[in-house]
């Protein structure tokens, strides 16, 4: 045991909450938020890996999570964009949405 | 349920079984876990300096997984490609900013040199200690937002050329840092130490100005209203 073990399992608790939502929940927008909620999580259990030993933390780890925060934010947005094309697209389509529209 | 409304409630079960079992998985290997760090992290830290950059974090983003940052750097502006693409537009000149707000005018005369300040102290901290460029970024491109926020162009401003060279400045950087050893004969990526922190900076000044300029291009390109094929304008 090194101290970290709590911020690894509340890591580990937010990814499969995480994937649930983003099966289960037909709202685009939600389905960003269950990625982003899922990558914390992957961060989470990733700083706390980095810190298990004596001294100061491995920097491979916190290197890992600094271009992964970036490229989560990057991949919301260009999901975002789409999810809101999708929306225009069915809105065009009928008024009152379309399928998988909630 | 009514039909259309999402998943039912066999493919929400299949889901919840399947995520409590990745969890079980997870939480197992987590605690599985062996103490002790890494076995990278005593040959980073004992490379660090070499490599250019006494942050060890930095000395793996720009030295050892500099090809990783490059790749992720590339990424980034192939999500801002997209998003412009799905916008169809090559530059958001047509976007208003929100009406002026008073109050957070007079803030961002205050804060917004403060981010530049702020950013530029991270962008130069970051080979020696915690920072660097994607820190730096993110606060310039916040410094950014918060001006078009207060009812001003910021990188709306920029016509379509100079924005696709700021969005291209770190890959560039990055593809330089890359090919210039190469048509020197040695590896790619390969710097020469004596100048290899200037070189660090100079790369991560670079993607630090992409990183902001993508970032709030990010938000600005998706964000609801204008711009929008005129639904919601």
């Amino acid at each position: 045991m090194s101290g970290y073990e709590p911020y690894m399992l509340a890591g580990v608790i937010l990814i499969p909450l995480a994937l649930y939502a983003l099966v289960a929940h037909p709202n685009p927008l939600r389905r960003v938020i269950a990625l982003n909620v899922m990558g914390s999580g992957v961060f989470m259990v990733l700083i706390g890996a980095a810190a298990r030993g004596e001294g100061p933390a491995d920097p491979v780890p916190h290197a890992l999570v600094l271009t992964g925060i970036v490229v989560a934010v990057a991949t919301s947005g260009l999901a975002i964009a789409i999810a809101r094309m999708l929306h225009r697209m069915s809105d065009d389509d009928d008024d009152g949405g379309g399928a998988g529209e909630p | 349920m009514p039909p259309g409304s999402g998943p039912g409630i066999a493919r929400r079960a299949v889901a919840a079984v399947i995520a409590g079992l990745l969890g079980v998985v997870l939480a197992w290997a987590v605690l599985d876990l062996p103490s002790g760090v890494g076995p990278l992290a005593g040959p980073v830290r004992a490379g660090a300096a070499d490599a250019g950059a006494s942050n060890p974090v930095t000395a793996v983003l720009l030295a050892f997984r500099a090809y990783d940052t490059w790749l992720e750097v590339v990424v980034v502006l192939a999500a801002v490609i997209g998003v412009l693409a799905v916008a169809r537009t090559r530059e958001l000149t047509a976007r208003t900013p929100p009406p002026a707000d008073p109050l957070l005018t007079w803030m961002t005369g205050i804060v917004a040199p403060l981010t530049v300040l702020v950013g530029g102290f991270l962008l130069w901290l970051g080979t020696s200690a915690p920072g660097g460029a994607f820190q730096a970024g993110a606060v310039l491109g916040a410094g950014a937002l918060l001006v078009w926020l207060s009812g001003r162009r910021s990188v709306t401003a920029l016509r379509a050329p100079a924005m696709a060279t700021l969005l291209a400045l770190g890959a560039a950087a990055f593809l330089a840092l890359g090919a210039v050893p190469l048509i020197a004969g040695a590896a790619m990526l390969d710097i020469p130490e004596d100048i290899a922190t200037e070189l660090i900076i100079a790369v991560e000044a670079a993607v630090t100005v992409s990183v902001a300029v993508s970032l709030a291009v990010l938000v600005i390109a998706t964000r609801a209203g204008d711009g929008d094929g005129g639904d919601d304008a």
